[in-house]
């Protein structure tokens, strides 16, 4: 048993109509490390995300975040705990501008799940704008503040999730494939976006196909194949594993 | 702006030691050298959204436009207190509703109950508590919002069609119970009206008796009759507007903006959306409370007729012709709707042929009969058609109409605002 796991999931088990998408899970994620989980399509490893977020429930074992059993709990309550997630297709607010699409997440992680504060004026609150202005400009968005979100390009959208991800100073960041569909110029701007949070010593679980992107970036990698870890090590190690390269990488990498 | 040549960086000129104005980055947000910045390394740009200058004077505007009706509506045969009252109350009524509807997206098929509830709470407020309007528009708004936590609490457990389904429902069987379990309170198909020798126990403790000639509200002594009418109502519209606004500015009013936009997102970043909703429903419903008091006001009497589905339907038509989501669309669609129906539909065939006097007696004959099914008893067609090509062509309401010929007079740069 690791001691600062930050989530760890046990023996979780999900079936979808007798098709069992992950079975036998067991994962430790360590503070302040970046984890990637990789493995061919309908491997199961959106399925393990939604297991992890609330959005998916599991037929067997638990999520424990913090030492606390998040299994059962709604996604608002287990955002609030402190894990935000960044969807395979970005989950924004279209109709907002990008702005206020980094102040809401910014007052849900100052005023919680319920504030009902009807009168008070969006422009009183000072520190929710300056906060939402950084992280726009952190992501390279902040000329686009006042822009409607829906105008954005799709790798800009990507960008736009993350900064309402980041804005939350969340304990765990989970990404699902957060370059999928993005140029390659693209790509490693958020690479580099990611390295700067990694300095800040956030957690992550990311998701990914581009090998490239895992191996700038992963200090562990699980290696998932017809819902179940396969492999598990540094990514040299999961490089090597020749159960990897079978199931995975095809012997081509 | 006297910016010395030794100090030309963009910061403020005030002394060191008191300028908290710039805020410390931390060491973490530099950017690395090799990725593109889109913006020059300057302070973030704190202005405003909405700057309180630009609200003070819009709503003002809105109070001149309100308080000048018996002015300018004269030429369009509207001036009169009934139907001018009548904009306000409508106006009320959809600015409330747009509260739901405009901001979260969750469009209810049964705010008429709610109208009806709050009529109901007024008459009977003029019959057991006092000729005042004041308790009675307290209690009204009071009743109606009870009502609207009730049903919103279970509506609210569905979103979309099934959302609309169950309101309508709801506001159905109030109107059916109205006519049949209730009518000790709603007095069945006579509705409730106010009598001369009803108990009125506080007017009764004020002037030791609760007799009067005529049953009339009165705000203090001011009775509500004729011009006195319609300038109440407008006070309460100008209120009812300052506050939608206010919503519409808050954080709270960011959020409903954001459930219409992407509920599953709001979950995802941590926000509960029920309350949320449940709040935006109540709000919209004391509005349509408020509005039903008006309606007693002016006239103290209450029938089930105001709760039926077709007056639930009307403020929907309404908040979409003038603009859902808009501040302004939906006094402007219950204007034009209220209008279409008082003043269009007393327009006869014989009016037409004055109209169109100048053209030739064939012409005329073919013109009169052309246009008369849109008028007169006809004139829910051109409501119909007036209601398709705005849907059609202009999804944004009457108010994106006016965006649109405003930016384009402005010299078309096509530039949208971020107004709303």
């Amino acid at each position: 048993m690791m001691g600062n796991a930050v989530l760890s999931v046990a023996d979780v088990q999900k079936n979808f109509a007798g098709l069992r998408a992950l079975s036998d899970i067991d994962l430790q994620i360590e503070e302040g490390k970046t984890h990637a989980i990789i493995g061919p399509n309908g491997a199961g490893k959106s399925t393990l995300l939604n297991v992890c977020v609330g959005r998916l429930a599991p037929d067997q074992g638990a999520v424990v975040f913090h030492g606390q059993v998040i299994t059962g709990k709604k996604p608002h309550e287990i955002n609030q705990l402190g894990i935000a997630r960044v969807f395979q297709t970005p989950e924004i607010f279209p109709d907002l501008t990008l702005l206020q699409n980094v102040m809401a997440p910014a007052y849900a992680r100052r005023d919680g799940p319920i504030r009902l504060n009807l009168l008070t004026r969006l422009d009183d609150d000072k520190d929710v704008r300056l906060e939402a202005e950084h992280i726009l400009e952190d992501v390279g968005l902040a000329a686009k503040r006042h822009d409607e979100a829906s105008a954005l390009s799709r790798g800009d959208k990507r960008r736009l999730e993350l900064a309402m991800c980041l804005v939350q100073h969340p304990k765990l960041l989970l990404l699902d494939e957060p370059t999928a569909g993005m140029s390659r110029l693209d790509t490693n701007r958020t690479i580099d976006l990611l390295k700067r949070i990694k300095e800040r010593g956030m957690t992550k679980v990311i998701i990914e196909h581009d090998m490239h992107v895992v191996f700038s970036l992963a200090d562990k990698v699980s290696v998932l194949a017809q819902g179940r870890i396969i492999a598990e090590g540094t990514p040299d190690e999961v490089r090597a594993d020749p159960k990897v390269q079978e199931a995975y990488l095809g012997g081509a990498h | 702006m006297d910016t010395t040549p030794q100090n030309n960086t963009p910061q403020t000129t005030a002394p060191q030691t008191t300028a908290p104005a710039e805020p410390q980055r931390s060491a973490h947000y530099h950017h690395s050298t090799d990725l593109p910045t889109q913006l020059p390394p300057r302070g973030p740009d704190m202005r405003p959204l909405w700057p309180p200058k630009v609200d003070i004077l819009m709503t003002v505007l809105f109070a001149v436009a309100v308080f000048t009706m018996p002015i300018w509506l004269q030429p369009f045969g509207a001036a009169y207190p009934d139907l001018m009252q009548r904009f306000a109350i409508f106006g009320i009524f959809a600015i409330g509703f747009n509260i739901l509807f405009g901001l979260t997206g969750y469009l209810s098929f049964g705010h008429a109950a709610f109208l009806g509830v709050g009529s109901y709470a007024a008459v009977w407020s003029f019959k057991l508590l006092s000729l005042n309007i004041v308790p009675a528009i307290l209690l009204s708004i009071g009743i109606a919002g009870l009502f609207a936590l009730a049903i919103g609490y279970v509506s609210l457990r569905r979103s979309g069609i099934y959302f609309a389904i169950l309101t309508l429902a709801f506001a159905q069987m109030c109107y059916n119970l109205a006519y049949s379990v209730l009518t000790p309170i709603t007095n069945g198909e006579t509705g409730l009206r106010v009598l001369r020798d009803d108990p009125r126990v506080l007017d009764a403790l004020v002037t030791g008796t609760s007799e009067v000639a005529v049953p009339r509200a009165s705000f203090f002594g001011i009775e509500m009759s004729g011009m006195t009418g319609f300038w109440t109502c407008a006070v309460c519209l100008l209120i009812a507007f300052y506050i939608a606004l206010r919503i519409t500015r808050s954080p709270f009013g960011m959020m409903l903006r954001g459930i219409k936009s992407n509920q599953t997102r709001m979950n995802y970043i941590g926000f509960n959306t029920r309350p949320y909703t449940l709040v935006a429903f109540v709000v919209s419903g004391m509005y349509a409370g408020l509005a039903g008091a008006l309606l007693a006001v002016v006239d103290p009497l209450a029938g089930a007729e105001r709760m039926q589905w077709t007056a639930s339907g009307e403020v929907v038509l309404m908040t979409i012709l003038g603009g859902a989501g808009t501040l302004l669309g939906p006094f402007l669609g219950a204007v034009l709707i209220k209008y279409f129906e008082n003043i269009f539909s007393a327009l006869s065939d014989s009016t037409l042929f004055q109209a169109f006097s100048f053209l030739p007696d064939t012409a005329r004959e073919v013109v009169v009969t052309i246009v008369s099914p849109f008028v007169g008893e006809g004139w829910h067609l051109t409501l119909g058609v007036l209601f398709m090509l705005v849907v059609i062509f202009l999804p944004g309401g009457l108010t994106e109409g006016f965006r649109r010929i405003a930016r384009a007079l402005r010299g078309g740069s096509g530039k949208k605002e971020s107004s709303q």
